[in-house]
């Protein structure tokens, strides 16, 4: 069976090859068996070990890479490793004790969560809104995606650069315009929380439209007769928002959250380079010196590879506690929510069918092509 | 509610060219009115705007910083801020290192992705399904937090310094395997991979000519964001290789050098922005449809 179905073998036969028992065609031939069989083995072997190929570069570079390190970085963290002086003596968990004893590391974690909620939240209300806005009948739609987008090629150091620039407490265009408005100056680099609103506009300003076009893409996924039916039972457009669009888009909105919730606990960029004129990193007093720009001080300017590592898995323990919370969080509100919603969509999409049934010829061809615009 | 709009069997021929007059009035697809434009005009200068003002601050000279605020107009001073960005850093060198860098990333995370995704989505082997699970449960790993190893591997080999070093560790990842894999497993009919084997081709050559060209749209999503991933980061490159810096690198050890004369460094940030403004321009189309593809998928 194999050594006729092995497509290798195949096109040797219909080439028209002679082959004493290609009538019967079994493959029992003295001469050509073990030819074939060899053909065979190797297209089997071909078959077998292929999927494992393609794979392989992947999982090998991800391993040497990518999970080596992180793994490494544990076996690092309990030793009392030194930049210069390299692998030192074993020291079981006593560096993670240190660190949950050091203020620093909490005034980081502190700040790390302060700046990410100021950037989190602020930016999944302005994408969604933005996103509906979006989600209408426009003219030239693609340009106005365009624009939203146009923050998001602005490199985080160019942002940090520019922000850096407008916030400066002396001569900013933000301090200069509170100033001609007569309002006091602010003190945007030296103080704890101005400085966290300060860092956490530049997230906002370079991720908000790349969001809110994630969002839109769920919105446009919502079936439209679901629209239409509600509108059709008297819901306007903002009962329509809250009814049909906002339970719509769940999965999506969880999918933002946790992407920037990965993201936004490693914020290094806009801390590191947001005052140049620092001579601590992340201010003068640490004001905004977040969680890996503290790992990166204790690592590369102090040379403690041990506690610096100790410090990383704890963010990375953090990173994955925060994620599974608000997976969890969000299904369960999902959840929760679905039901009223749930019955307004389901109860609409029954309205809808009834109509179409009673109206006898079906508007559905129709509007199936307005479900993508 | 459906009550209140169920129709009687007499009125059913009104009631359907009702429901089409009030498609119209109750407004699905109503064009949206002055307001939606404003706001949208608003967002769009929100976006502009710091990207306005960093021309402004570059082009002018440091005298014109005096004023209350800075001029709304450009000034004359661009070319001559540009000049003193050139004598600051190699400008053109780390310009060379980001095109390098980006570019062998791109090549790589693409072609191993499209490998490792058509695996995933077309072939039958033992053990797919946990594997492919791992690889999305390593979506949500920060490796990046795998540094301080990477840095001693580096120092190791007698990397650091070197834009290799600066590849190593985001050759492959794990988004872009998950990313072709959710676009070929629908893409492709099995049945056009069973008639090229039947047809003769090893798995190499179906991979070849039935897995690329169906994944090529994908593949140039993944390698448009792939390539502004690679271009905008930061913190490895700055730990990795300092002396032979990538843009970002030396844009950030401009502001170090200049942190008090913000025209040249505003006019770095510029000249910093231009090559990827430019792609914007030429491809800004296919970022948006690739982010909103990415979100259906994802």
């Amino acid at each position: 069976m194999t050594s006729t179905i092995s497509p290798p073998s195949g096109p040797a036969q219909q080439n028209g090859r002679r082959d004493p028992e290609s009538p019967g065609g079994r493959g029992t031939g003295p001469v050509t068996r073990p030819r074939r069989e060899w053909r065979s083995k190797l297209g089997a072997l071909d078959v077998k070990a292929s999927p494992y190929l393609y794979i392989a570069p992947f999982f090998i570079l991800f391993a040497l890479v990518g999970l080596f390190p992180l793994v490494y970085t544990f076996v690092v963290s309990i030793n009392d490793w030194d930049l210069l002086s390299g692998a030192g003596e074993w020291v079981g968990l006593q560096n993670y004790a240190i660190e949950l004893k050091d203020p620093y590391f909490w005034n980081s974690l502190f700040n790390t969560f302060s700046i990410f909620m100021l950037s989190a939240i602020p930016q999944l209300i302005a994408a969604t809104f933005i996103a509906a806005i979006l989600d209408q009948n426009l003219r030239g739609k693609t340009f106005w995606r365009m624009g939203v987008l146009l923050p998001y090629v602005v490199t985080p150091v160019a942002v940090t650069l520019i922000f850096s620039s407008a916030f400066d407490e002396k001569y900013g265009l933000i301090n200069n315009l509170l100033q001609m408005l007569n309002l006091d100056a602010i003190g945007w680099k030296s103080e704890v929380f101005p400085s966290h609103i300060a860092i956490a506009s530049m997230v906002n300003w370079r991720w908000t439209g790349y969001n809110a076009l994630i969002l839109l893409a769920a919105m446009q996924a919502v079936p439209r007769d679901l629209h239409e039916s509600a509108s059709l039972d008297g819901a306007g457009s903002f009962r329509r928002f809250f009814s049909i669009t906002l339970p719509s888009i769940r999965p999506t909105m969880i999918f933002v959250i946790i992407t920037a919730t990965v993201g936004g606990l490693q914020i290094f960029t806009e801390p590191k380079l947001f005052n140049p004129s620092s001579s601590t990193l992340g201010g003068p007093n640490r004001e905004y010196q977040t969680t890996v720009l503290y790992l990166w001080d204790l690592a590369f300017n102090r040379g403690d590879f041990g506690k610096a590592s100790a410090v990383a898995w704890l963010l990375f323990i953090i990173i994955i506690g925060v994620g599974l919370i608000n997976f969890f969080i969000s299904r369960s509100i999902a959840s929760a929510g679905a039901t009223s919603p749930g019955k307004t969509a389901r109860a609409a999409r029954r309205a809808a069918n009834k109509n179409i049934q009673r109206s006898g010829h079906s508007p559905a061809a129709h509007d199936s092509k307005e479900h993508r615009r | 509610m459906s009550l209140k709009t169920a129709p009687t069997p007499q009125t059913q021929t009104t009631q359907v060219s009702a429901k089409r007059t009030r498609k119209r009035s109750l407004g699905i697809d109503k064009r949206p009115g002055f307001l939606t434009y404003g706001l949208l005009i608003a967002f769009f200068l929100g976006g502009a705007y710091p990207l306005w003002w960093s021309f402004v601050t570059g082009s002018a000279s440091t005298g014109a910083f005096a004023g209350p605020l800075p001029p709304i107009f450009p000034g004359e001073a661009f070319l001559s801020n540009v000049a003193e960005v050139f004598s600051t850093i190699d400008f053109w060198a780390a310009l060379g290192n980001s095109i390098a860098v980006s570019g062998v990333i791109t090549i790589s995370v693409v072609g191993f992705s499209t490998l490792a995704g058509y695996s995933f989505a077309k072939l039958r082997f033992r053990g797919k399904q946990g594997l492919l699970v791992f690889v999305i449960a390593t979506l949500a790993v920060p490796t990046q937090l795998g540094i301080i190893p990477l840095f001693m591997m580096m120092k190791e080999f007698g990397w650091t310094g070197s834009i290799g070093a600066i590849m190593v560790p985001t050759l492959v990842t794990a988004f872009g395997v998950f990313f072709m894999r959710q676009y070929l497993v629908d893409v492709i009919p099995d049945e056009l991979i069973e008639a090229a084997r039947v047809d003769g081709a090893s798995m190499i050559k179906t991979f070849w000519h039935v897995g690329v060209p169906a994944a090529r749209p994908a593949m140039a999503i993944l390698g448009l964001f792939t390539f502004m991933t690679a271009w905008t980061d930061y913190m490895w490159p700055l730990l990795v290789s300092p002396q032979n810096p990538t843009l970002q690198v030396a844009l950030s050890q401009l502001q170090s050098a200049k942190y008090v004369d913000h025209t040249i460094v505003m006019a770095g940030a510029v000249m910093a922005t231009i090559p990827l403004l430019l792609l914007f321009v030429l491809a800004g189309k296919q970022l948006v449809s690739g982010i909103m593809a990415g979100a259906v998928k994802g």
